[in-house]
């Protein structure tokens, strides 16, 4: 192989988010319609790395993926050896409506898996006015807890090899080994109680059901695709909320909870037509 | 398919490796029958059938022979493809001690899986 830089380029921000300083790190590539992507919990943006290098989808569109605080090589705010980290609904939506004014983004399409998929619900609830479209992957309303959390964050067991543990089977039997290993590596990188921290909104913070119904997809069209292999956020949620909000709605084949990640070949072909309609609209 | 146990997981390094903190014996129930699978540094030292008086273990993982079927499968179906797909769904029980399946989860689950490489038409002749 002969060496080659990808066309990703990552810088840090330095920004005030939810009130305090902060060093985020903001990876982006192509020109045109901003695309701010959200990684799922406990993870980071190299999730996104397959679509910041497809040309198929930065020739329309400016991607940007950046590392939530505590995630990736975003640090967390000052002081956090003395906090437990917990992401909440209103820090979250906060946090996207200040990354997109502080690049400046004008009405951007966000698209997020996972809690990413949660919150572009709470997006399109709370600021359907700020965004061109929203994308949710691997969105439902609710997941009710099925494991005890308390096993991702204690000192007798390493929280990289358990936290991966965890998620390995929502990824497709079907994706290919060295994407799915990416995935898993950066699931075994986070720090301490992040992925406990990130799933307090996941399972009980974040849970939109009373307000699915609110959700006017007509003043923000929103878009759901979510991988067959997904147990985590099932296809019946997903389709539940299309069902109750009108959203347009595609089940993956051969995917799982990681579509950007574990397969990003097999995910593009199900994005691409979904950013079309969005250029279309 | 699982009296195969021991053969597929310690001819596999790279997954003997993997576990080669653990040293613990676990009971695995397929439908009414259960088997106590003891393992020493990753390796699998023993893989006793029941019925047993007083069996003694760590952890059990309990589910329906026909959920085990298909999670054996080669390519198990969605919902069938992990130890926590199963649990979800609430075929697979899991009890006792958790920590060292928990502390070894992707080894546990890959021990589990390994049963797949035993398929009928893979098995040889006897």
């Amino acid at each position: 192989m002969s060496p080659a830089f990808e066309p990703i380029v990552g810088r840090y921000l330095n920004l005030n988010l939810l009130g305090r300083p902060h060093r985020l790190y903001v990876e982006e590539a192509g020109q045109g319609i901003p695309l701010l992507c959200l990684h799922t919990a406990g993870s980071d943006a190299r999730q996104y790395r397959g679509l910041l290098k497809d040309p198929r989808v930065t020739d329309n569109y400016r991607v940007i993926a950046f590392d939530m605080p505590w995630h990736g090589k975003s640090s967390p705010p000052a002081g956090w050896q003395d906090e437990e980290y917990r992401l909440t609904s209103r820090d979250y939506v906060r946090m996207i409506v200040e990354v997109a004014d502080a690049l400046p983004l004008d009405k951007p399409v966000v698209m997020g898996c996972s809690i990413g998929g949660r919150i572009v619900l709470h997006l399109a609830h709370e600021h359907p006015e700020r965004f061109r479209a929203l994308i949710g992957l691997e969105s439902a309303a609710h997941v009710a807890p099925y494991y005890d959390v308390s096993w991702l964050h204690r000192p007798d067991v390493h929280g990289g090899e358990v936290c991966a543990g965890v998620v390995s089977g929502l990824i497709a039997p079907t994706a290919p080994p060295a994407e799915r290993w990416e995935t898993l590596w950066h699931y075994m990188q986070g720090g301490p109680g992040v992925f406990k921290g990130d799933l307090y909104f996941y399972k009980v913070d974040g849970d939109i059901r009373d307000r699915v119904d609110l959700i006017d997809t007509k003043r923000c069209p929103l878009f759901l695709l979510t991988g067959e292999y997904d147990y985590s956020c099932t296809t019946e949620g997903t389709l539940d909320v299309a069902r109750r909000t009108g959203a347009e709605a595609v089940i993956m084949k051969g995917l799982g909870h990681f579509p950007m990640s574990e397969d990003p070949e097999r995910f593009v072909g199900y994005l691409l037509p979904v950013l079309g309609r969005i250029r279309a609209l | 398919m699982i009296e195969r146990l021991a053969e597929l997981v310690n001819a596999d390094e790279k997954l003997v490796r993997r576990g080669r903190f653990v040293h613990t014996t676990f009971l695995i129930e397929v439908g009414d029958t259960g088997y106590l699978v003891r393992i020493v540094d990753g390796r699998i030292a023993a893989v006793t059938q029941g019925p047993f008086i007083t069996p003694n273990y760590s952890f059990a993982l309990r589910a329906p022979r026909d959920a085990w079927e298909t999670f054996w499968q080669d390519l198990p179906p969605p919902g069938f493809n992990d130890l926590f797909a199963l649990f979800k769904r609430g075929l697979l029980r899991i009890e006792g001690d958790l920590h060292p399946f928990m502390a070894n989860l992707l080894y546990f689950k890959d021990v589990l899986a390994s049963v797949r490489r035993a398929a009928p038409c893979q098995e040889a002749p006897r």
